[in-house]
């Protein structure tokens, strides 16, 4: 149901914009991807959308601009997500904010109703995952929420679209009435109510122009929120002076700073209105919460920790083999796929492309389908913050806490999405060294090398080596990252959610959605990179290009002078490493190189930079010094490392012949 | 000295020992004890009969000793006390992190309330030792946060008074899966106490603690409904008073 941009003047009373907020992982994203028909990503782990995203809905005639906002706990200023969604509900003044919320985790998720409610903003509360709550043995009572808040509540299974009609109509409903209608309020305790009114009483004589609504900035001040103490001290110094001296008050009375004052005032209203509006009945122990305790088992936890990636890529060989062999022999009718050196040009050209195209429909679509499949099974099931849970102590050897393992298995996938996802983290220099072990996981375009090259033509043995070699590297340069950058590592805080059979329509659709990006953005340059180099390669211009780097690419790492231009090409993809190759000698490559030019091959592919779309993103995120450094490291490594297991490799073969 | 005072100081030492040997057991072997104070097995066994009477500890023959909650209570004191002296041999007279131990050793038995509520304010309510990065325990005074320990400046220690029920961190390894507990102290900056609360993790919520990650991994609580996971060094920062199981 998508719609048109709403620029027409005419329409103007016909256009809506509702926003989604509330906690992270509450079922925000599932909701605005079923209203708006967008792919945002969704997993079961807290944060993965960090920026704010736009989709379109026609909905009873009315065009309506949907906001999915990243999940935050409170509108204080420390992390960028909660400064994101605070201005944009304040400032943004959307028609209607649906505040989305975990009916299984009732009173924490009303804690922040609370505040949206201070902020006096038209409010919709859709109490999702009312199946889980359900299986955990809690019962809602909506009427009676509904009857505490003020406001509609509305109750929901988003994963199946339940509720979410209902949900909508009556948003549109609160929305063309907002206007006129009075927004209703939580009291706090008398004293602190008292001292509120005392503020609010002063703002209004002094009449401010600041878009957010006076209670709320009394609040706040209260509470002494940096920001709003900023703002406020350039209009007025007396309401500074006010504030500082009601909140002494309050301390005086309660024996307690004011910001803490004011917080227990509101987990005290969202614990008795929560009480209140659900029942708890007693159930066995659910299957979710056997499998939890194997999962964080001190034994076992760690096994399923390790199965995690064993199984990611044993199952990417297993099934992706299956599917290339399957599509070679359907594509066996167009082979075999040799280049064509000689002739008209456009035959040259022509030939390099198509063998672009048979390469990557057989190379490469087979893996990526099996393996982001598995991922997004692993990423929905809610394994990801146990395995951080049991990783934590570890991780803290390479100056990070366990939730960095997130990006680190989503690095897997794609370098680049996780760089985004390091936003989890705290601290900039933490963001920074994660990212950096990110560039050294083989994502699946190296995945795809090392299984093109080594699995099929030495052993799959030695291409599970190159993952053990690589996590070793990954530890050690880590290591050598952290002693360099001086800082506290900051303890882990992470909110863990209930284990779940990972929803059938979610995992299809969005192993869809990122198989199609690879198909549609990065087959147009399989294509183009093959015809180009095997045009190159006619014209006798790879040559020199080859020779100039002959030194390392021959003497140092032992591999033909033809490495030079893949590793070249390999910046923009790194499948080019294989596809070219493939370009270039036709399928099998058995006869072109030897088993440790395989294995230093994929070894350096694996390694030696981040892919072009990795280093743009690194220079948004952390800006040009950063990445150069990152892109230096994982250089660096890669022509010591590769020099290293070369030599030993050969001298292993050497001795082993002698024998 | 009196030789009264030289006994109770090396009483302190013993608790002080037993205390760090328990992080990593539930009951410590006399010849852990003698190995670890250097001291002829005998005598630790002759002067754990002595602590067990004056009900210091629990004596089990053959198996080892455990602290009980009055030893305990005074080994933590003695530990808080080393640990902030040697932040204050280092952070503040500058003494080089390997040689701070052995001078915090000696004067530990001589500080006061008084003093130790000022060290510990002039460190900035420190959380672990500048040389082993073991945590450092919990002041005893009625006391919900740093924060207000500092706005109580003024006031003297009578006044606050003392903690009713001892309290532990939650990566205490006293502390058992499955146990009960209500938050009484969040040591720490703003920041940190902020992030906590917008968790749910307040003074005077209650907690479960579901389970402990090995390897001094973090620990798992359930608190107002959701489930979360704390890091050791944010769990050392977060004390609790045990309820009943
Ligand atoms: N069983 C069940 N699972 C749900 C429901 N709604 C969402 N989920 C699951 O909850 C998890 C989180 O959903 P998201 O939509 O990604 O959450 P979000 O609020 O956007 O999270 P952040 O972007 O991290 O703040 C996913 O694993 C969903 O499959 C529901 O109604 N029932
Ligand atoms: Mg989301």
């Amino acid at each position: 149901m998508p719609s048109e941009d709403k620029t027409s003047m005419e329409a103007a009373d016909k256009q809506l914009v509702i926003a989604l907020a509330g906690n992270a992982n509450v079922g925000k994203s599932v909701i605005f991807n079923h209203l708006t028909g967008s792919r945002q990503i969704i997993g079961n782990w807290p944060g993965k959308t960090v920026e704010l995203a736009k989709g379109y809905l026609r909905f009873e005639n009315y065009d309506i601009e949907v906001i999915d906002l990243p999940g935050i706990y409170s509108f204080s200023t420390f992390s960028l997500e909660e400064v994101v969604s605070r201005e944009y509900i304040a400032f943004e003044e959307p028609n209607v904010v649906i505040n989305v919320i975990d009916a299984s985790v009732l009173e924490r998720n009303l804690y922040f109703t609370l505040q949206l409610m201070e902020l006096e903003v038209p409010l919709v509360i859709c109490v999702n995952q009312m199946d889980i709550a359900l299986k955990k043995g809690l019962i809602i009572d909506i009427d009676k929420l509904q009857a505490a808040l003020g406001v509609p509540v509305i109750p929901t299974v988003a994963i199946r679209g339940e509720g979410l009609h209902d949900l909508m109509e009556v948003a549109v409903g609160v929305a063309k009435n907002a206007p006129q209608e009075k927004k209703p309020l939580i009291r706090y305790g008398a004293e602190v109510e008292e001292r509120i009114e005392k503020l609010v009483k002063f703002l209004k004589s002094i009449k401010l122009q600041l878009g957010y609504p006076l209670r709320w900035i009394a609040i706040k001040l209260l509470e002494d929120d940096e920001e709003v103490r900023e703002q406020m001290e350039s209009e007025s110094k007396e309401i500074i002076i006010l504030a500082n001296q009601l909140a002494i008050e309050l301390e005086d009375i309660h024996q307690e700073p004011c910001f803490s004052i004011i917080n227990s005032e509101r987990y005290s209203c969202a614990s008795r209105i929560a009480n209140d509006s659900q029942i708890n009945t007693e159930i066995e122990a659910t299957l979710s919460e056997k499998l939890d305790r194997i999962v964080t088992h001190r034994v076992f936890g760690y096994v399923v920790s390790f199965m995690v990636i064993a199984t990611l890529l044993l199952w990417t060989f297993l099934v992706g083999n299956f599917l290339s062999d399957i599509l070679s022999q359907l594509f066996g009718f167009f082979q075999p796929v040799d280049p064509v050196v000689s002739g008209p040009v456009i035959s040259i050209l022509w030939n390099g492309a198509f063998g672009g195209i048979v390469a990557g429909i057989t190379l490469v679509v087979p893996y990526i389908i099996p393996f982001y499949l598995m991922l997004t099974v692993i990423e929905d099931s809610g394994i990801l913050p146990r395995v951080a849970f049991m990783m934590d102590s570890f991780m803290h050897k390479i100056g990070l806490h366990g939730k960095a393992l997130v990006p680190l298995i989503l690095g897997y996938g794609c370098n680049v999405p996780a760089i985004y996802t390091t936003r989890i983290l705290e601290t900039r220099r933490e963001r920074m060294l994660a990212a950096l072990a990110i560039t050294f996981a083989p994502c699946s375009a190296r995945t795809i090398i090392i299984l093109g090259l080594v699995a099929a033509f030495v052993s799959i043995e030695w291409a599970l080596a190159l993952y053990l070699i690589d996590i070793f590297i990954m530890f050690i340069v880590g290591r050598m990252a952290f002693k360099a950058l001086s800082g506290e590592t900051t303890g882990l805080i992470m909110e863990i959610h209930t284990l779940r059979v990972p929803s059938f329509s979610v995992v299809t659709k969005q192993t869809w959605t990122r198989t199609k990006s690879i198909i549609y953005m990065v087959f147009p340059l399989y294509i183009l990179g093959s015809a180009l180099v095997q045009g190159m390669y006619a014209f006798g211009f790879l040559d020199p290009i080859s020779n100039f780097l002959a030194p390392l690419t021959v003497w140092w790492l032992g591999l033909p002078a033809i490495a030079g231009i893949l590793l070249i090409f390999g910046v923009i993809r790194k499948e080019y490493i294989l596809l070219l190759l493939v370009a270039i000698y036709g399928t099998n490559l058995a006869l072109v190189l030897t088993p440790v030019q395989f294995i230093v091959l994929a070894l350096i592919g694996m390694l030696y930079i981040p892919c072009i779309s990795t280093l743009a993103i690194l220079i948004k995120e952390f800006g040009w010094r950063p990445t150069i450094a990152i892109a230096l490291a994982n250089l660096i490594t890669a022509i010591i490392v590769g020099g290293i297991v070369y030599r030993l490799l050969e001298f292993l073969i050497q001795s082993l012949i002698m024998i | 000295m009196s030789t009264d005072e030289l006994q109770s100081e090396s009483i302190q030492e013993y608790l002080e020992v037993i205390y760090k040997l328990s992080q990593n057991a539930d009951k410590v072997k006399n010849s852990e004890i003698a190995k670890k104070m250097n001291i002829a097995p005998a005598s630790v066994t002759q002067m754990m009969q002595r602590l067990s009477e004056l009900g210091y500890v629990n004596y089990y023959p053959y198996k080892g000793v455990n602290l009980t909650v009055e030893g305990r209570r005074i080994a933590k004191k003695m530990v808080r006390r080393h640990r902030l002296l040697e932040c204050f041999l280092h952070y503040i007279l500058k003494i080089k992190k390997d040689r701070v131990h052995d001078q915090a050793c000696e004067i530990e038995h001589t500080l006061n309330d008084e003093s130790e509520r000022a060290l510990c304010q002039l460190l900035k309510h420190p959380d672990k030792c500048p040389d082993t990065r073991n945590p450092i325990p919990a002041c005893d005074l009625k006391l919900s946060s740093c924060d207000e320990c500092m706005k109580k400046k003024r006031r003297d220690l009578g006044e606050i008074g003392k903690r009713d029920q001892d309290v532990i961190s939650l990566a205490d390894p006293a502390l058992k899966e499955g146990q009960k507990a209500r938050i009484a102290f969040i040591r720490g900056g703003h920041k940190m106490i902020r992030r906590l609360l917008d968790l749910g993790i307040t003074v005077g919520a209650t907690i479960v603690v579901l389970r402990k990650a090995p390897f001094r991994g973090p620990v798992e609580i359930a608190v107002r409904g959701s489930n979360i996971a704390l890091g050791r060094t944010v769990g050392s920062s977060v004390f609790v008073e045990v309820l009943g199981v």
